[in-house]
């Protein structure tokens, strides 16, 4: 309860000074006030966008990117992620593979995507999944490892476990922490880069709103893009947080 | 019913080499454990008893010889075999209980015999207050009673134990001694038991297996005629302590050579 309330507190705090400084600025006009949006010219701009309507589309056409790259991606990652722990062959082929692509910044392809996939949604998509892919693979991989599956695996087998037993009831459970963690971070992940993604060659988006923001000079709008997709990726933070508490109970990751 | 005539468990000239051309881990050893007896193996480290025991738990295959147990071959794990485990291997998913019911669950017994299997066997090892808890909530000793209630929930025709209480303190490893005494004088398992300590082997075993170093064999066998109840510092109890080491120490020593 009093951590909520100091949160409050922190956030409507940044709200003020934020207000403060630039209604000063809007009067002493220590820079041009048009570059510095005040909290009151942001919110008219959030809600102009949202009576057309165009705010929703944005929003929408973001999170269905989102959604599409991650899945994708969340379930190449479990796939290769379990079977990279668990086989060792598998996992000396992976690594300097791994070792070598995952150091790139992920922006550095970006332009490869779009001469692969053109301008429309696949680039978008296919960015989001290639991103969010390494990180989620690597930390699941890592999560597996760290299991010691042989022991729980030998224990559970003689207490009269089958071979389908053994995957439902040990290999899931032991490696599940580690995977829910590694899905969190990817979304999160997945939120940042999508505003890189549709910068270039998108006509919907968030990223789109905010690019819109700087060719027709209206920084207030920058500024609404940028908080939305700051309130986006916390309340999804939030709401996996609490979908993952609910899930694993009061285990930590393993 | 299997007839009670045979030994409970066979071990028939089991022999273990890892890798060609490497010495063998274990050359031919011959063992037989009776019903309701409580067998320790003991022996310098690196002398093959982990891998005997591995063996006939069904975890490793003999490169020569057999294991039968109740008379037939072993050739896997089987819940006939518990294993209690040096790291007591809990899920560390799955509460106390959940730990416990696990096998009666895989042969998804009904709830109420589930609870009632529980509650006996919880209660047998002081646990009953813990029932709720996660693995990670309890202390290392708490946590191998429960994997001892867990392999005895799933009863099991023997039980193996891998340096059990190896991983304990001196003090909780006195007090699960006295427990697994206890627990033996009322449930009467058959009990093949892996340990370095010259100590729990005298205090628990019906017959204590003395293994040389490698190749592990058997190198002599001790009769222990104590009472069920026995006081570690009864002069007879000392005396048994004297005689094993003296034979453990020739071991040691060709294994410092």
């Amino acid at each position: 309860m009093r951590s909520s309330a100091v949160r409050a507190v922190a956030i409507l705090g940044g709200l003020v000074l934020w207000a403060v400084f630039t209604t000063v600025n809007a009067r002493v006009e220590l820079v041009n006030p048009v570059l510095l949006p005040t909290p009151v010219e942001v919110g008219r701009v959030a809600l102009d966008l949202t009576a057309s309507g165009e705010l929703a589309r944005h929003v929408l056409t973001s999170l269905w990117r989102v959604v599409q790259g991650f899945g994708l991606a969340a379930v190449a990652a479990v796939g290769f992620g379990v079977l990279v722990g668990l086989c060792v062959p598998l996992r000396l082929m992976a690594e300097p593979v791994i070792e070598l692509l995952r150091p790139i910044p992920p922006l550095a392809f970006l332009p490869m995507f779009l001469v692969w996939f053109g301008l429309g949604e696949a680039s978008k998509v296919a960015f989001i999944g290639y991103t969010t892919f390494f990180p989620m693979f690597v930390a699941i991989a890592a999560s597996v490892l760290r299991i010691d599956v042989v022991l729980l695996l030998r224990a559970a087998a003689s207490l009269g476990a089958t071979r389908a037993d053994l995957v439902r009831r040990v290999m899931l459970p032991a490696a599940l922490p580690g995977i829910v963690v590694a899905l969190r971070v990817g979304v999160g992940l997945a939120l940042f880069v999508i505003v890189g993604a549709e910068f270039m060659g998108a006509d919907a988006g968030l990223g789109h709103l905010i690019m819109e923001g700087r060719t027709f000079f209206n920084p207030a709008q920058i500024v609404m893009g940028a908080l939305l997709l700051g309130l986006l990726g916390s309340l999804v933070n939030t709401l996996l947080l609490a979908a993952e508490r609910r899930l694993l109970g009061g285990r930590a990751a393993a | 019913m299997t007839t009670a005539a045979g030994p409970k468990i066979q071990i028939q000239r089991v022999a273990k080499t890892f890798s060609s051309g490497r010495a063998p881990a274990l050359a031919e050893v011959d063992l037989d454990v009776a019903e309701r007896e409580l067998v320790c193996i003991l022996g310098p480290s690196g002398c093959g008893k982990s891998t005997l025991l591995n063996i006939v738990a069904g975890f490793l295959a003999p490169t020569t010889g057999a294991v039968r147990v109740d008379g037939r071959v072993v050739t896997g794990p089987a819940p006939e075999r518990g294993v209690v485990f040096q790291e007591y291997a809990l899920f560390p998913w799955l509460t106390v209980t959940g730990n416990v019911e696990f096998g009666p669950r895989l042969q998804s017994r009904p709830a109420a015999e589930r609870r009632r299997t529980v509650d006996r066997y919880l209660d047998l090892v002081g646990l009953r207050a813990h029932a709720d808890k996660l693995p990670a909530q309890l202390s290392g000793g708490m946590k191998q009673r429960v994997a001892i209630a867990r392999a005895l929930a799933n009863n099991p025709a023997v039980i193996l134990m891998d340096e059990p209480f190896g991983a304990l303190d001196a003090q909780t490893r006195e007090t699960l001694q006295d427990e697994l005494s206890k627990i033996q004088r009322v449930e009467h398992k058959t009990i093949l038991f892996v340990t370095h300590s010259i100590r729990e082997a005298v205090y628990l075993a019906d017959r204590v297996v003395v293994m040389t170093s490698v190749p592990g064999r058997i190198k002599q066998v001790f009769p222990i005629k104590l009472p069920e109840v026995r006081d570690r510092f009864a002069p007879e109890f000392t005396q048994y302590e004297a005689d094993i080491t003296r034979v453990v120490k020739e071991e040691v020593a060709k294994v410092r050579e």
